[in-house]
């Protein structure tokens, strides 16, 4: 299971370490570094790396290298699953997941690694338990703390651990009682020079801020389930109504918690919000080249497309550029070698267009790769899958609370060849 | 307020003034004090010194401050053990305090603190959490009977604390199910071959019904565990696969990939057309693509696994092959590994998308990538067939790009694409040679050399163009060396009057001028085929050449059987076998997916059947007590075998049915549970053997063959003289002597069996006890007439190493069952290690010296051989007839060092360093192998064959 877990910042300093079995030397991570250099960018480390001895599996989060040592045979998915669950935990504790905060609170960032892990096994990862055994900080907390000497850490068992519903604590209240529902939908697609779709699909989440009192029973229906591909649940939902019914029905967790998410593959026609025009080209002769797109919807739904930006990966021999935008800012980062249009709300009257020259090394040849299009775009209030969820009702309690849904379309991995 | 005041020092020095606050009677100081310890600890300051005044701390009943203390503790008790004998006394009491959190704090605590003094006090509370009333200190303390066992194995077992851990898969609460799973599974890993998950259909009922209630990680722990049974039909099969599916859309991916091992697995068993059989592959889509859209590290390992699945069964995916397009920041090794799962399903109906993404990729940034892409659109060319021409055009128009390196992976598949369709693309020479200049990679060169000299009849200028390479001959690497030699003596061949000066000076070239040896023997060869015959030569070196496969780097069937039942672990990152990697433990477990039930199955998927009737995954067995060995040896005969595999001869059958008839019935009844796995295993070894031969004619065939085949098998192997295993006393008159003897590569155990009683003795078999190595008979025992009173029959029973597998004490030993038609009869003899020792034992030298770094020093072993005469050369010859092979030879002040390899049946390689000092009749041994155990048997080994 997992041995010992370092963390290393970007300039390969190790700035935290823990063992859940006994110490392992540093200088295993010598192989780390070793493949961190290989690699050149970070996000090219390969998450598995065998030395003689152990196993190093690692995850970058937030310029953090999260590095596992382990020693014998265990299932990797499960060693980068933990390790994204430590950095979602000290997220939601901290606000952020960064060296300056981890240094900041490293005794909290050490007892919830207690806490997490047991001998190598995972002992309480659910968010709500382990606010329960150790409170986060907040700075009422430590004040009020100071002056009555009382501690942070949890004295009972946190009432969740061994229940049948171990995401619930019991006995909560709320004054106002309400359940929010945020269905957010993420295009992943790949849009070819010519405009026709290479491929795309829909990966789609609903994330809930359930208050209620009590134990509510919740049951969420959709219009449509059967546009769902796959999908995966919260622990809370009982799969077999779904599989019989194709209802989500579910004691939720207190506060916010991702209820499910789901899939919506190539196999059905996926919505393109936008089309993008575009014409980069370079000059055999003259060290320069014309920059030319324009951006116009597509399929909205009659929605306006919001926080539009365009990001550009020049080719390494691009100096500068020369560029006109007819709606929203440009630029461009000679370091990175990226140029970014920040467009804002898609103007369907007047399509926004960029225009203009580019300026390459002089001397060096035309560049041979196309630079990709990176887009990001929001749609309010439209899930572009069409999924859509009808009602909601509680069983369990007597009180009424407020409900609400809301739909967001974001871009996800959404790119458009040159 | 944050922690980082925790690191501010002053000048009087840190470790005085914490120690001072330590001390305080304040509660809030005495804790930020330890907070201040922890927090230097946590970047590797040594506050080591403060051990006394923070264990002082620890009597509080505040629980923050308890905690952190342990904390501490647990880092430091290594180093200060007298120290932490200190913290004993409060771990014995918090572990009877009336808060479980306390009570389970302490437990697991205490498990943390490697000290050999603290285990011993462990043992009590630790017995009474296991069955303490509530379930939160019941798992925790499960947990720690695994941390226990990793510090001292031994006290645990003697503690009973396995049986304990053992009950608690039964326990009411999921999540103590799921932590006993847990802890069984690594405790078992550094005993392969003991029975603690030992599953029955009652267990396996737990754990599926506990699988639904316990938390993510547990369910992981359930699956992989699951995954290790072998169900009992079809039936049970699908009532599993029924119950798993649902984790199949779990949150974490862990889950969803342990899930699908386990239906991989299972679905092994379910008849093909099975409405159910169809459901499941269908559900198994979804998640495998949803894998995808994670974080590169988790699409990463999906991929790897991804890639065997598809291997295994393409049908699955066929459809999903737009979810492994390639973004273009995807980091490179899941491009990569995206790349070549697009070539896997590649096929007629989707091969036009696949080829404009492959273009695509080709004008990409990373060359890596970009060379990828370039070889996977031969490699589309290769498998469909359909494709070939507009793979062709696609690598010509990215020849034009003129980048250097495009342009050379594009001619090393081009190379290919000629090799699979003669006659069909030449026009497109003409392109190719133009390029001649741009390649300076020898692949491409080789490559190029090669078509230039295939196709010499159609390029005007071919002589011209082999000349231009020949000009700089000596600095090519071998390969482009090899391939101009052969290109030009075909041109030769082709256009004999132009070109004769030609192929002398290449000949020459070849011959006279080079030290590599493999050039100058090709071209010798070469130029006596050509002075003696030409028209011969002409035959030979253009002789029609073979087609080249379609796919050539699939994993092979046995190999991928036994990663698909390793899917979600490191093995199938590495698509290696986990023996071939993860240290020390399961040498010697092979996973086989299950054999399918029902008939007229086998016949469909041929690797299938192969497996048939093979091992799956043997299930561990403790070593039997004299009493138990007669109930285990029948066990193995008892369950009926699960599956008739083709491989299975019926003579073979007819034998194990024979042993299974017998009137041995009576005496079975009460142990039928035995594993079915265990009957198949023995009805399967292999047949490829003679089916018996008496010893004398055996060894005399196996002389022949070794003069005939050229195997390198000395016939002088040393045989030890037979012993008597078996006295008639024991055994009604039966007397068995025998010895064990490896001869043309085959094991043979050879017996003499005597009749000294009065009556007839007829219808003998045998059988073998799981042991060390997997021996087992290769082939029934046969006494060719029945054996009258004081008779001798002479036999050999050729063996196999592919039986089922459990470590003995001592490692050798074996334990045998011998039936007549009198009574069934056990004895246990031990066998020389040489005889695993296999022919092709000999490591490369570079090989030889990195595996010997490898292994840590702490397996290494001396021993010391008195009183041998032999000097070094007489010594490794012997030990060579025993396939102990002489790697290297070094002699320092007077001493030869003999670096020698040994490869066992089970793939255990076992390194010595043999010194001999001349006139010195003391030999000094090193053994160095990853399985230490078996270092002391070669020493016997050694010792025998030097000494006869």
């Amino acid at each position: 299971m997992i041995h010992s877990l370092f963390l290393i910042n970007s300039a390969a300093d190790i700035f935290l370490e823990k063992h859940w079995k006994s110490v392992i030397s540093r200088s295993v991570c010598d192989y780390f570094f070793e493949a961190q250099e290989k690699a050149g960018e970070p996000n090219n480390v390969p998450p598995v790396i065998r030395t003689p001895h152990h196993y190093l599996i690692n995850i970058y989060r937030d310029k953090i290298f999260f590095v596992s040592v382990i020693q014998t045979e265990v299932p990797p998915l499960f060693v980068i699953e933990f390790l994204h669950r430590v950095a979602e935990t000290l997220q939601d504790y901290f606000g952020e997941c960064s060296e300056s905060v981890i240094k900041d609170n490293v005794v909290i960032v050490y007892e919830l690694l207690e806490e997490m892990l047991d001998n190598g096994f995972p002992l309480a990862t659910e968010s709500n338990i382990l606010k329960e055994l150790i409170k986060p900080p907040t700075i009422l907390r430590s004040m009020v703390n100071t002056i009555t000497g009382s501690s942070n850490v949890g004295e009972t068992l946190p009432t969740g651990q061994l229940s049948t519903v171990p995401w619930r604590r019991a006995g909560v209240k709320y004054t106002n009682n309400e359940a929010y529902f945020d269905v957010i939908e993420e295009i992943d697609a790949i849009i070819d020079k010519s405009g026709a779709t290479v491929c795309a699909e829909i990966q789609g989440v609903i994330d809930a801020c359930v208050k209620l009192t009590g134990m509510p029973d919740l049951t969420l229906t959709f219009m449509n389930p059967r546009l769902l591909d796959d999908v995966s649940f919260h622990p809370c939902v009982r799969f077999k109504r779904w599989e019989s019914e194709r209802v989500l029905s579910f004691i939720p967790p207190d506060g916010n918690f991702r209820l499910m998410s789901y899939h919506v593959s190539a196999q059905n026609l996926v919505a393109i919000p936008i089309y993008v025009k575009q014409n980069i080209s370079f000059f055999e002769s003259g060290s320069s080249g014309r920059l030319d797109i324009t951006v116009g919807p597509k399929q909205t739904m009659g929605k306006p497309v919001e926080g539009l930006v365009v990001s550009i990966h020049m080719p390494k021999v691009v100096l500068s550029v020369n560029l006109t935008a007819t709606q929203g800012t440009q630029k461009y980062d000679t370091t990175t070698k990226v140029l970014v249009w920040d467009i804002g709300k898609l103007n369907q009257q007047k399509l926004p267009n960029l225009k203009g020259s580019l300026s390459l090394q002089s001397g060096s040849p035309k560049p041979e790769e196309n630079p990709s299009l990176d887009i990001d775009l929001k749609i309010q209030q439209l899930a572009i899958s069409g999924v859509k969820v009808s009602r909601l009702d509680m069983h369990g309690e007597k009180y009424k609370p407020f409900k609400g849904v809301k739909y967001i379309t974001k871009a996800g991995k959404f790119q458009v060849r040159t | 307020m944050t922690d980082s005041k925790y690191f501010t020092t002053t000048k009087k020095g840190e470790i005085f003034e914490l120690k001072a606050e330590l001390n305080s009677d304040k509660k809030e100081k005495k804790k930020e004090a330890v907070k201040k310890v922890i927090a230097s600890m946590t970047v590797g300051k040594d506050v080591s010194a403060l051990f006394p005044d923070v264990v002082n701390c620890m009597q509080t009943d505040n629980l923050e401050l308890k905690k952190l203390v342990y904390l501490y503790l647990m880092n430091y008790a290594k180093s200060q053990p007298d120290m932490a004998i200190m913290a004993v006394n409060t771990f014995v009491k918090d572990c009877e305090d009336p808060n479980p959190l306390i009570r389970a704090l302490a437990v697991r605590t205490m498990g943390c603190i490697r000290v050999d003094k603290i285990t011993e006090y462990l043992c009590e509370p630790l017995r009474k959490c296991l069955k303490d009333e509530d379930p939160y200190v019941r798992k925790t303390a499960a947990v720690c009977v695994a941390k226990l066992h990793d510090i001292n194995a031994q006290l645990v077992e003697d503690q009973g604390f396995l049986d304990t851990l053992k009950d608690l898969i039964s326990d009411s609460n999921p999540m103590v199910v799921a932590n006993a799973v847990a802890a069984l599974s690594e405790i078992a890993e550094s005993h392969p071959n003991s029975n603690l998950l030992d599953l029955n259909p009652q267990s396996i009922n737990k754990l599926l019904t506990a699988l639904n209630e316990c938390t993510e990680w547990g369910q992981i722990f359930i699956l992989d565990c699951l995954a290790n049974y072998t169900p009992r039909d079809d039936r049970e099969s699908q009532s599993i696969c029924e119950r798993v599916t649902p984790r199949l859309s779990h949150a974490n991916s862990a889950v969803v990939l342990s899930a699908v091992k386990v239906l991989m697995k299972f679905m092994e068993m379910l008849p093909k057309d099975l409405d159910y059989y169809g459901t499941l592959l269908k559900k198994l889509a979804p998640p495998l693509v949803t894998l995808l859209s994670a974080e590169p590290e988790l699409q990463y390992v999906a991929l790897r696994n991804i890639n065997l699945i598809v291997q295994k069964r393409p049908e699955i995916l066929k459809h999903e092959m737009k979810v492994f397009f390639v973004k273009y920041n995807d980091p490179i090794y899941v491009k990569l590994e995206k790349l070549d799962i697009m070539i896997r399903l590649a096929s007629q109906a989707n091969i036009a998308q696949v080829l404009a993404e492959l273009k695509e990729y080709a004008t990409e940034v990373d060359v890596d990538f970009v060379r990828k892409a370039v070889r996977a659109i031969g490699r589309c060319a290769i498998k469909v067939e359909q494709s070939a021409e507009r793979c062709v055009s696609t690598l010509l128009d990215l020849i034009q790009t003129k980048v250097n390196y495009v342009v050379q992976e594009a001619i090393v598949v081009i190379k290919d694409i000629f090799r699979k369709y003669p006659n069909k693309y030449e026009s497109v020479i003409a392109t190719l040679c133009e390029n001649l200049d741009s390649l300076d990679e020898p692949e491409a060169r080789a490559a190029m050399i090669w078509i230039v000299g295939e196709y010499a009849e159609r390029i005007d200028n071919a002589d011209e163009l082999l000349e231009s390479f020949l000009e700089g001959f000596h600095d090519e690497s071998t390969q482009v060396q090899l391939q101009l030699l052969t290109a030009i003596v075909k041109l030769f061949l082709k256009k004999p009057t132009e070109t004769q000066e030609l192929v002398q000076q290449v000949l020459s070239l070849a011959t006279q001028d080079s030290d590599n040896p493999d050039l100058r023997d090709r071209g010798y060869i070469y130029w006596r085929l050509l002075s003696t015959d030409p028209v011969a030569a002409k035959e030979v070196v253009l002789a029609e050449k073979p087609l080249i496969s379609e796919e050539t780097d699939l994993i092979e069937p046995t190999l991928l059987e036994e990663l698909i039942c390793c899917i979600g672990t490191l093995a199938s990152v590495y698509h290696k076998p986990p023996s071939a990697f993860v240290e020390g433990s399961r040498g010697v477990q092979h996973r086989r997916l299950p054999a399918r039930t029902g008939s007229g199955e086998s016949s469909e998927s041929p690797d299938v059947g192969q497996s048939a009737g093979v091992v799956a995954d043997a299930p561990p067995a403790v070593i039997p007590t004299q009493g138990d060995l007669l109930g285990d040896l029948l066990n193995l005969d008892l369950a009926p075998p699960t599956s008739s595999g083709p491989t299975v001869p019926p003579s073979m059958q007819m034998g194990a049915m024979d042993l299974l008839g017998g009137g041995l019935d009576s005496l079975l009844a009460g142990d039928i549970a035995g594993s079915p796995a265990m009957a198949t295993g023995l009805a399967s070894a292999p047949v490829g053997l003679p089916a018996s031969l008496s010893a004398p004619v055996s060894s005399g065939l196996d002389d022949l063959f070794d003069l005939g085949g050229g195997v390198s098998m000395p016939t002088g192997a040393y045989v030890v003289p037979k012993t008597i295993w078996l006295p008639a006393m024991k055994a009604k008159g039966l007397e068995i002597s025998g010895t064990f003897a490896r001869r043309g590569g085959v094991l043979h155990m050879e017996l003499s069996l005597t009749n000294k009683a009065m009556s007839v003795m007829s219808d003998f078999a045998v059988q073998f006890n799981r042991n060390s190595f997997g021996l087992a008979p290769a082939g029934p025992l046969q006494v060719v007439a029945p054996l009258n009173p004081n008779q001798t029959t002479e036999l050999g029973l050729p063996l196999s190493t592919v039986g089922p597998v459990m470590k003995m004490e001592p490692l050798n030993n074996l334990q045998v069952a011998v039936k007549n038609n009198i009574d069934v009869f056990y004895f246990s003899c031990q066998y020389p290690i040489s005889i695993l020792f296999v022919e092709d034992g000999k490591m490369e030298r570079q090989v030889f010296l990195a595996t010997w770094k490898d292994i840590p020093n702490d397996s290494e072993a001396q021993y010391t051989i008195k009183d041998c005469h032999l000097n070094s050369d007489a010594a490794s010859a012997r030990l060579q007839s025993s396939n102990i092979f002489t790697i290297a030879k070094r002699t320092v002040e007077g001493q030869d060092m003999l670096y020698q390899s040994i490869k066992l049946t089970n793939g255990i390689w076992v390194l010595v360093e043999l010194r001999v000092q001349t006139g010195n009749p003391t030999y000094m041994l090193s053994v160095k192998c990853r399985a230490a155990e078996v270092s002391q048997l070669v020493h016997q080994c050694y010792e025998m064959v030097l000494k006869n």
